[in-house]
């Protein structure tokens, strides 16, 4: 029988533990000159690079570091007075100053890429390889994953428009088998694409578990500051041993604390969901915000599109590894894709479920993938349910268009108007 | 003979048809659209950059180039956040507003705000919205295959809208209409290069322009029409500096800004309006019609920002357009918050550097009304040129 002091608060410490791992493996490779791969977390295709031996770099995730350690003002700076505008992805920049850094960042040193691999999922992903290309003459290879053409219009297996996709994305993948086996000299082991594919397929079911998991009431973690420790493993560690393993001891935490009744906060008084992605420069500030009120995040669409869209659950099949994961690539990021432009509808079939009082929209300048269609979503879903709503715009990265007065004005007045809803009701 | 939708040039001097073409092109409210739906006719509304406009046209429909307008965004702008382009706002405007009314709109994943657009029309609108998915991994071998069923899929949303089966013979036709145009586009870009002082870049821009608001039939016979004038013309060479314009393949510089540019140099060559020059080469008539337009998008085309080819890196690419047009500089610009055309001109910016190429540096948007300050430091960097 786990111990409470054992079990709860387990994620987000080994969470911490293997982060600290991850970058000192990376330090290690930049110290010793090694090869290593620079993805993204929306395909990041780990399973099939692991394969190869390659370590993985996401610089979405180093420049995000930037930012929660206070520090991202200053390669944003950097990556201007070189030329880049103050109106594009400040992730870009961040990782622009990294570069010219020769890989010097908060949590170690990052290698350079050897081999960069990036989806469509963000038109700036190709932008950003791009720039690598030029400053590194390193291979890019850009694995196109068509998304849903059109609301409620997905397709699936053995539908033609589906399989037409599914062939495009199964003949990329075998020309970036190729591309590793050149880059690395190593040949292609399908078996151990299969073990990667297992742990993944684990990880895949905790990650879909532990969301659900969040229906307890007290709900069991924040989706905005617990949940992207979670986030973060589930990016760094897939398709390994450790990352299923961490997975499934998160599901037991969850599933612990759920059965337990114990809660992430102690007074929980409105349960909300988050739409968009953090506010990291001010990153505690922000959750505090809406704790202070006794707010907390019962989910996100951030779980779901950085996680990759893995979120939906997605397993593959073993016996047919390279198809299958094809597949998986397919549905899963074509999720991801969803969860950023078609999400009023998951959004609704959340708010019985998990008791939901309010839904937080947070755009921010620096990613109009996430960020454009918010607006229009959110009268969508309030003309649709009678909902609490709130759309407060800032950064993910530039304090600069954060002002934190002006996120307190507004995330106030909205607790007001839950505490006169909820008044409402009694009466 | 049916009346054309834009008749208004015909039987008039050079000067007054390409009057008539400024005045149709600065009409935000689009009257050849309301003519061609006032005699029945249906409109599929393709945004920026490149569309097959030929599968539309082969169904009997109008392909509608949306590339927004200077308009304001009065209905629209409370369906996006602060920190976007123009051309997203004005173009659902132009929905929204009942200005432009479509059977159809078709979006491309070309930007991370442009591949919103299927999903905010589609929530704000009765009509089919859609994107088509051209490939951003044209290195892929497969690319081409994959498309031809991409424009497969198209082809059978475009038939539900006419309500009649496509014909290969339709696509053929259409494909030989867009090739004379493309072909009449190029001899005008031609003229530009070659005797800049014939035609100005704004009047080159708005006779390219109409291609998206006109039947392509009408357009063709507007140019074989006119080129011959142009080419007539008696005009004075002036001592102005050959520039190539980049920037414009998406949101549309204002065309005062264009006129500005024209008072001090020769654009001998740009990326405006790419989409209607994207491809290079006549498509070809034989076999299979949309494998045709497949193979031409992948591997007959020009470039943007907004497609990525290791093939074709932008900065080489604009220092060969450069080249080309016998270019003496540059200028770089971009819309306002256009991550795209904002990235690649440090791309571009730094290519020229190292080439010792001059270029200007400048941001637009497509409702600026203000263009003093602009031509004036315009002037300045043509001034440098001249007399270094």
């Amino acid at each position: 029988m786990a111990h409470t002091t054992d079990i709860v608060g387990r994620g987000n410490r080994d969470g911490a533990a293997l982060f600290q791992k991850w970058f000192a493996e990376l330090n290690q490779t930049a110290e010793t000159g090694g090869q290593a791969a620079y993805i993204f977390v929306m395909g990041s295709m780990a399973e099939l690079l692991r394969v190869f031996d390659l370590p993985i770099v996401m610089p979405e995730i180093n420049s995000l570091q930037t930012a929660v350690r206070r520090v991202a003002h200053e390669y944003l700076n950097q990556a201007e007075d070189y030329g880049y505008s103050p109106d594009i992805c400040g992730y870009v920049k961040a990782d622009v100053a990294v570069q010219l850094r020769h890989g010097e960042h908060p949590m170690g040193r990052i290698p350079p890429p050897s081999l960069a691999v990036l989806t469509n999922a963000c038109n700036t992903y190709i932008k950003w390889a791009e720039i690598w290309e030029r400053m590194y003459h390193i291979p890019i290879f850009t694995l196109d994953v068509p998304g849903t053409r059109a609301r409620g219009k997905q397709t699936w297996p053995g539908e033609p428009d589906f399989e037409n996709d599914r062939r495009y994305v199964l003949a990329q993948v075998k020309e970036l088998i190729t591309v590793c086996e050149r880059l690395t000299g190593k040949t292609f082991d399908i078996d151990r694409l299969r073990e990667n594919l297992d742990h993944a397929n684990v990880m895949s079911r905790g990650w879909r578990r532990v969301l659900e998991l969040n229906q307890s009431t007290p709900s069991v973690f924040n989706a905005l500051t617990d949940g992207t420790i979670y986030l973060g493993v589930s990016n760094g560690f897939r398709g390994t041993p450790e990352g299923a393993k961490y997975f499934e001891d998160l599901v037991e935490e969850m599933e612990f604390k759920a059965a337990q009744g114990i809660g992430t906060m102690t007074d929980e008084k409105y349960r909300l969901l988050f739409v968009g992605v953090p506010c990291y420069p001010i990153f505690r500030r922000f959750n505090e915000l809406f704790s202070e009120w006794g707010g907390t995040f019962v989910n996100s669409t951030y779980l779901w599109f950085a996680a990759g869209g893995v979120s939906q659950g997605y397993e593959y099949d073993l016996s047919r590894p390279l198809e299958s994961f094809a597949e998986g690539v397919l549905i899963y990021v074509r999720n991801a894709m969803d969860s950023m432009f078609y999400q009023e509808k998951a959004l609704a079939e959340l708010i019985e479920p998990f008791h939901v009082d309010g839904v937080v929209y947070h755009p921010i300048k620096s990613c109009r993938t996430v960020s454009t269609g918010l607006a229009d979503n959110r009268r969508a879903l309030m003309a649709s349910h009678d909902i609490a709503s709130l759309f407060i715009e800032s950064d993910m990265m530039d304090r600069r268009v954060v002002s934190e007065a002006q996120l307190k004005n507004r995330t106030d007045a909205f607790f007001e108007g839950l505490a006169s809803r909820r008044l409402a009701a009694a009466r | 003979m049916t009346e054309l939708i834009f008749h208004e040039w015909q039987n008039r001097s050079l000067d007054d048809a390409i009057y008539e073409c400024r005045e149709l092109f600065e009409d935000t409210t689009f009257p050849t659209v309301k003519r061609w739906r006032e005699r029945g006719g249906k409109v599929v509304g393709h945004f920026q950059v490149n569309f097959p406009e030929e599968i539309v046209h082969a169904a009997g429909l109008l392909p509608f180039k949306v590339r927004g307008a200077p308009i304001e965004a009065v209905h629209s702008d409370s369906r996006f956040g602060s920190y976007l382009c123009s051309i997203l706002k004005t173009s659902l405007e132009l929905a929204l507003s009942n200005t432009v009314p479509l059977e159809m709109f078709v979006t491309h994943p070309i930007c991370d705000a442009a591949r919103n657009l299927a999903a905010v029309w589609g929530r704000n609108v009765s009509y089919p919205c859609q994107i088509l998915y051209l490939p951003q991994n044209p290195n892929s071998p497969y690319s081409v295959i994959y498309l031809r069923g991409e424009y497969g899929r198209l082809k059978r949303s475009i038939e539900e809208i006419s309500g009649e089966t496509i014909t290969h013979n339709a696509l053929r036709n259409s494909i030989a209409v867009f090739n004379q145009n493309r072909l009449l586009i190029r001899e005008l870009y031609e003229i530009k290069k070659n005797t800049p002082w014939l035609i100005s870049a704004d009047e080159a821009y708005v006779l390219v322009a109409l291609a998206g608001l006109i039947p392509r039939e009408e357009h063709n016979k507007l140019l074989l029409t006119l080129l011959p004038q142009i080419r007539a013309r008696r005009t004075q060479t002036q001592d102005k500096v050959r520039v190539v314009f980049e920037g414009g393949f998406c949101e549309q510089p204002p065309l005062d800004l264009i006129r500005a540019i024209a008072r001090s140099c020769y654009v001998v060559d740009d990326d405006l309006l790419i989409g209607l020059r994207w491809l290079l080469e006549d498509v070809s008539p034989y076999g299979d019609p949309l494998f045709n337009l497949a193979e031409a998008y992948l591997e007959k085309s020009s470039y943007s920002p907004v497609q990525h080819d290791l093939r074709k890196p932008k900065r080489k690419m604009l220092l060969e357009r450069i080249r080309n047009a016998r270019a003496e500089a540059a200028i770089i610009t971009a819309a306002k918050m256009c991550e795209p055309g904002l990235e690649e001109q440090v791309a571009y910016t730094r290519a020229l550097d190292k080439a010792g190429i001059p270029y200007f540096v400048g941001e637009f948007e497509e409702s600026m009304t203000s263009f003093d300050s602009v031509e004036i430091q315009l002037e300045t960097f043509v001034e440098n040129i001249l007399f270094s």
